[in-house]
């Protein structure tokens, strides 16, 4: 963190250059597991972004309060209140988008961009610049998962958004369950859904897919490589127990003497 | 510009006539009985599925080198040769638009993805086979034309249980075992059996494959089934034996996909023991699994192992003398 953004900066690295699913590689599990449908990765989405938000916001408001010993159960303890919240919401006002999701809202807990943010950013830097961070990583997740989602909820299951009136219907409107494409195709041409997208397999193909896209994205702006190393961006960095003792580090330790 | 001419290897430099094309050529040429064999029992449909995954194979080759800006490779014979045996791979009943689509998959993803001829990780046709098969389990799995149906007047009522999905439920008849060597139900390339053992003696005797892998692949799976037969006892060992080799895909995976030069190590002993363990792998899945049938998934799981059996079977350079494994574990420890 060597020269210093402007907000508009720590708000806009986390749509492409420093997209958390597509460019850190933070939170796979939930990023397949969530986009068999866009109407759940849109209710995940939504639900990471707010709780990454509101957990940013507090953990930098605590970040001189908190010891550093034991600062990651600190940030569970604060990402797990805000998830709870979520989730009871959730569970008042959607209750089929918490069936749809099921275990992946409450393991949003665990999810590491939540923490890989809190340890990487909130725990070092103001609170609006957080905030920025915050929502701008939640919407880079939400971007990533829905595109995901689409491509996969097209082709591996022939429609758009079906299932939206769970959604919708917290506006009152019931009568839009999502748009359906290859059953309306002429049955001459044999078309059907590829059933390999739904599954796990397609999820990765389209995953890579989508982290080409990025990376190209990410190029071709001619910004220079974002910083990428470290414990701090590490995918590993919230279960490795060696901080500061794994191969990166160990290299550029050794590179330094 | 090339400095093809200026790049020397280390000695001894052979002279040799081959190259991709011509040895693709020959892949080509050995395959034909096969498709010969597959238009008779299956009418034109065959050739129409055949020749659509041949040339979405070539379109997409030259499309996806055009796209990435790479020196065109569709003179080197192997788009066509990653059609004819995707095609060999799908039910002659297959839509032609999912055969496009496993070319895509075989060509665009599996293929020049990873760097075009020579770097692709897994076979090509293979895996967009088993895209195929998981995609769409109806198209793949359950509607087999039933051999001569075509000539019939209603040829798309007749579908038939390959020889494979009788051995495993027990329901319906087997072929004979002569039928079993020249007419049976399955994908196009596997319905013969003496035009794919024609084919594979063709390559042999020219050189372009060695025998170990189809020898060893087949004979590990006729080992275990005869084994098998024997402690089940039921019928006639021998004839399940024979029966589970004629079957499925078994010659067409061993003769022309698993000896893929890409995806099989290179020396001789690594070949061995990549043919044991694809046998093993498709003896498992046919007798204990829930598919039928094996054959793809054994040969991809080994081609993923490839590198590292290469790297434990290295053939030492003449004169050198191994390393002592206890040795060297002492230096590291010493570290």
């Amino acid at each position: 963190m060597a020269e210093k953004k402007t907000l508009r900066q720590e708000f806009t690295k986390g749509l492409i250059a420093e997209n958390p699913v597509l460019r850190l590689v933070l939170g796979t599990c939930p990023t397949l597991a969530t986009s068999t449908s866009m109407v759940n990765a849109i209710g995940m989405g939504i639900s990471v972004t707010i709780v990454l938000l509101c957990s940013n916001i507090v953990i930098s408001l605590l970040r001189k309060v908190i010891p550093s010993k034991v600062r990651i159960p600190a940030y569970i303890v604060v990402i797990a209140s805000f998830v709870t919240i979520v989730q009871l919401l959730i569970k008042a006002f959607i209750p089929a988008l918490d069936e749809a999701l099921g275990v992946f809202l409450p393991l949003i807990v665990v999810n590491c961009i939540l923490l890989g943010r809190a340890e990487a950013f909130a725990g070092k830097n103001s609170v609006i610049a957080s905030a920025a961070d915050g929502l701008g990583m939640g919407i880079g997740f939400t971007a990533a998962v829905f595109c995901m989602a689409t491509i996969r909820e097209f082709f591996g299951n022939g429609t758009l958004f079906t299932g939206a009136d769970s959604l919708l219907g917290l506006f009152g409107i019931t009568s839009f369950t999502g748009i359906e494409i290859f059953s309306r195709l002429p049955e001459s041409l044999n078309i059907e859904p590829i059933l390999i997208f739904i599954l796990a397999p397609g999820g990765f193909f389209t995953f890579g897919l989508l982290m080409a896209v990025a990376n190209r994205l990410a190029e071709k702006k001619g910004k220079k490589k974002a910083d990428l190393r470290g414990c701090e961006s590490c995918p590993m960095a919230a279960a490795c127990a060696l901080k500061g003792g794994c191969e990166t580090e160990i290299k550029e330790e050794v590179a330094a003497q | 510009m090339s400095n093809e001419l200026l790049t020397a290897s280390v000695s001894p430099h052979v002279r040799t006539r081959d190259t991709s094309r011509s040895i693709m050529l020959d892949v080509i040429i050995a395959l034909i009985p096969s498709l010969i064999a597959s238009v008779v029992i299956f009418g034109f449909r065959a050739l129409a599925v055949t020749a659509s995954a041949v040339a979405s194979c070539v379109l997409f080759e030259w499309l996806s080198r055009k796209a990435m800006k790479r020196h065109n490779t569709i003179g080197d014979l192997s788009a066509v040769v990653t059609g004819i045996i995707l095609g060999f791979n799908l039910p002659s009943t297959m839509p032609i638009w999912m055969v496009v689509l496993g070319s895509l998959i075989a060509i665009v993803v599996v293929k020049q993805m990873f760097g075009g001829i020579g770097q692709n990780f897994v076979n090509p046709a293979l895996l967009a086979r088993i895209v195929l098969m998981v995609s769409f389990p109806k198209a793949m799995l359950s509607s087999w034309a039933e051999p001569f149906a075509w000539r019939s007047e209603t040829p798309d009522a007749l579908t038939s249980a390959t020889p494979l999905a009788v051995l495993k439920t027990g329901e319906g008849t087997m072929p004979s075992l002569f039928n079993m060597l020249f007419v049976k139900a399955g994908s196009l390339g596997e319905v013969c059996a003496v035009a794919l053992i024609i084919g594979g003696i063709y390559l042999v005797i020219r050189k372009v494959i060695s025998p170990i892998i189809p020898l060893c692949y087949v004979g590990t799976v006729a080992v275990i089934m005869l084994v098998f037969g024997l402690v089940k006892g039921e019928g006639n060992a021998l004839v399940f034996m024979l029966n589970e080799i004629l079957a499925g895909g078994l010659l067409l995976g061993a003769i022309f996909m698993a000896t893929d030069y890409t995806t099989s190590p290179t020396s001789p002993s690594g070949k061995v023991i990549f043919a044991i363990g694809c046998g093993l792998i498709t003896s498992l899945i046919r007798l204990f699994g829930n598919m039928n049938e094996g054959v793809s998934f054994s040969i991809i799981i080994m081609n993923i192992l490839v590198p590292h059996i290469d790297n434990l079977t290295a053939p030492l350079p003449f004169g050198a003398t191994k390393e002592k494994k206890s040795k060297k574990g002492e230096e590291e420890a010493a570290k």
